[in-house]
């Protein structure tokens, strides 16, 4: 466990959790303090029992958890810390706040570590924190659902937590209390040194927040990385339909080239060229995708060849829909046999003209914008 | 008005209820929170005495607590009288019969909790038992009283049983329900009338008060 050793000197998570049922549960977990880490998947992945499992709420067949130095949960050694002593802080989805305490209170019932006498004014401090120093005495069903988020933060980092969780805690608000409380939640993670653990189905949010994010489905940790890394060459085609990549295409290897290393992917047809070597053998079935931001669009097309030479990948098809949003248009591009690819056009007025659907075009895109995976994790 | 049965069936109903209360607690907290083998069964068991006629339960309490019983012979050697024809044997039959009017409320109300505050009870550091004296009871008193005033109402005017293992002994168990079939019987609807509007008033008044503790259950929304 020499990984877990180092993890442990930085103060941070070392989870590893298995069980064929009655959840299935594959997944390991490596968070750093001060990392905001997100757990992301579709509902039923998982997530919300990993969570549970961190705070001591669910109790797993088999699997390890340290944090801070302590090991939390050792099922080999039938070791498992109530969550009474987990010194971990939990924001669940609907809050779970008392509906007979008041704000203050709430937030003192998470304080037994703090002499009986320093209690409300602790209490008070904490939630002067999150502003919510007038609404201390008010009942949770008369605040508001961001004053009801901020109450539940303070309650749980009441307990001065060596890790905290967030149990999808944006998703009961509106979308202008989600944005603000967003901002809010990065400033907080600045100013504590514990590892952050923040479940969410957003992938807007998770790109938003969080410093790395773990993919799971069907309660396996699919991939682990920043969300950038994960979104654009992501481990596997299952990791992919969880971040909801656009353009993901199914393919088989052809084998490559040496010079330059490349992958050859027959598609519908076509031929695909990925840049790089990969292991699949010949004739393996696999997945690959685009990013939006790589495609070039040529509308008009002529002839192929009037298109600039040296592109790697150039297929010809005809403009499906043009919708376009606030600051930005998109385009669905139909390759010849009706394959959908989506990619960005700047808005009318602040670039070239919007195609129109119907329209004969090609898009054209680089070898080393094409990420190729397994099929399957 | 009969003043010795109505004192009698204050005495009873008081009894039941305060003995109800604390099992009341147990068993609605129990079958409210936790899953076990068999908990549909206990459930099914406990709801027994709202559907069978009161003078079948009666009939196999009296059964059971006759002289021939076990029980029967247990208690006679204890405490030198027979149970069935006794205020004790009343109160016995009272606390079976009631048993669904005092768990169900009160099973209601802990259900009523969200799972998720209880587990943030205990995520807060709070021990199962102060999560449950601080958290669970202050949110389930609505349920708990009303199913102490339900079956504080409910044993005030219970007949069936009550003539079946009792029998209507003057001051022993002759509750104020029987001194009205017996006014009634000798038509004497005066009396009959001024006992009945009693316990009219008190149903109305137990019911109320459900009904105002129903209003509070539920009504906090975290």
């Amino acid at each position: 466990m020499a990984e877990a050793a180092a993890w442990q000197e930085t103060r941070g998570l070392v989870a590893r959790l298995a069980e064929s049922g009655p959840i299935p549960l594959d997944a390991r977990l490596a968070v750093p303090a001060g990392e905001l880490h997100a757990l992301i998947g579709p509902s039923g992945s998982g997530k919300t029992t990993l969570l549970r499992a961190l705070a001591g709420l669910y109790r797993p067949r088999a699997g390890t958890i340290a944090c801070a130095g302590e090991t939390w949960f050792d099922a080999a050694r039938g070791h498992d810390l109530s969550p009474q002593r987990r010194r971990v802080g939990l924001v669940f989805q609907h809050y779970a706040l008392f509906p007979h305490l008041s704000a203050a209170d709430n937030v003192a019932a998470a304080l037994g570590h703090v002499p009986r006498p320093a209690r409300s004014a602790a209490a008070r401090a904490l939630l002067a924190q999150f502003g919510l120093a007038a609404l201390a005495e008010r009942l949770p069903a008369t605040l508001s659902g961001g004053e009801r988020q901020r109450v539940a933060v303070a309650r749980a980092l009441a307990r001065d937590p060596a890790l905290l969780l967030l149990d999808e805690p944006f998703a009961a608000l509106d979308a202008r209390t989600r944005r603000h409380l967003r901002q809010e939640l990065a400033a907080l993670r600045r100013r504590l040194s514990i590892p952050i653990i923040l479940v969410t189905h957003d992938l807007e949010e998770a790109a938003a927040l969080a410093d790395r994010m773990t993919v799971l489905e069907h309660g396996r940790t699919l991939q682990t990385g920043t969300p950038a890394a994960i979104m654009t060459r992501p481990a596997s085609a299952a990791v992919a339909r969880v971040v909801d990549l656009q353009n993901l295409f199914a393919g088989e290897t052809l084998g490559g080239g040496e010079t330059p290393p490349e992958t050859l992917i027959a598609w519908h047809g076509e031929i695909i060229r990925a840049a790089g070597r990969t292991n699949f053998p010949p004739g393996t079935a696999i997945a690959w995708t685009v990013p939006p931001a790589a495609i070039t669009l040529h509308a008009d097309a002529g002839p192929k060849d009037a298109l600039p030479k040296g592109t790697a990948n150039i297929i010809a098809g005809r403009i499906g829909e043009v919708a376009v949003l606030p600051g930005i248009a998109r385009v669905v591009f139909l390759a010849g046999d009706g394959a959908a690819f989506v990619f960005p056009r700047p808005p009318p007025g602040a670039g070239p003209p919007l195609p129109r659907p119907g329209e004969a075009a090609a898009i054209t895109f680089a070898a080393d914008a094409v990420h190729v995976m397994p099929l399957t994790a | 008005m009969e003043w010795t049965a109505f004192a009698l069936s204050l005495e009873l109903a008081g009894t039941t209820a305060v003995i109800l209360l604390p099992f009341g607690v147990i068993a609605g907290r129990a079958l409210a929170a936790r899953d076990f083998a068999g908990k549909g069964m206990v459930q099914a068991l406990l709801a027994l005495p709202l559907v069978l006629p009161p003078s079948v339960v009666g009939y196999y309490l009296l059964v059971a607590f006759g002289a021939a019983s076990p029980l029967g012979v247990l208690w006679q050697k204890m405490f030198g009288h027979t149970l069935a024809f006794s205020f004790s044997g009343l109160v016995l039959a009272s606390l079976i019969v009631n048993l669904p009017f005092a768990v169900q409320p009160i099973e209601r109300s802990f259900a009523a909790i969200a799972p998720e505050i209880r587990e943030a009870a205990w995520v807060s550091g709070l021990s199962h038992w102060a999560a449950f004296l601080r958290i669970e009871l202050p949110l389930a008193w609505p349920g708990i009283l009303a199913g102490v005033a339900i079956t504080f109402a409910h044993t005030m005017g219970e007949f069936g049983v009550v003539l079946m293992v009792g029998g209507g002994i003057p001051g022993e168990t002759r509750t104020v329900a029987i001194a009205i079939y017996d006014h009634a019987q000798t038509l004497d609807g005066s009396g009959a009338g001024r006992m009945s509007l009693l316990l009219l008033v008190f149903a109305l008044a137990a019911l109320g008060l459900v009904q105002m503790l129903g209003g509070r259950v539920g009504r906090h929304d975290g």
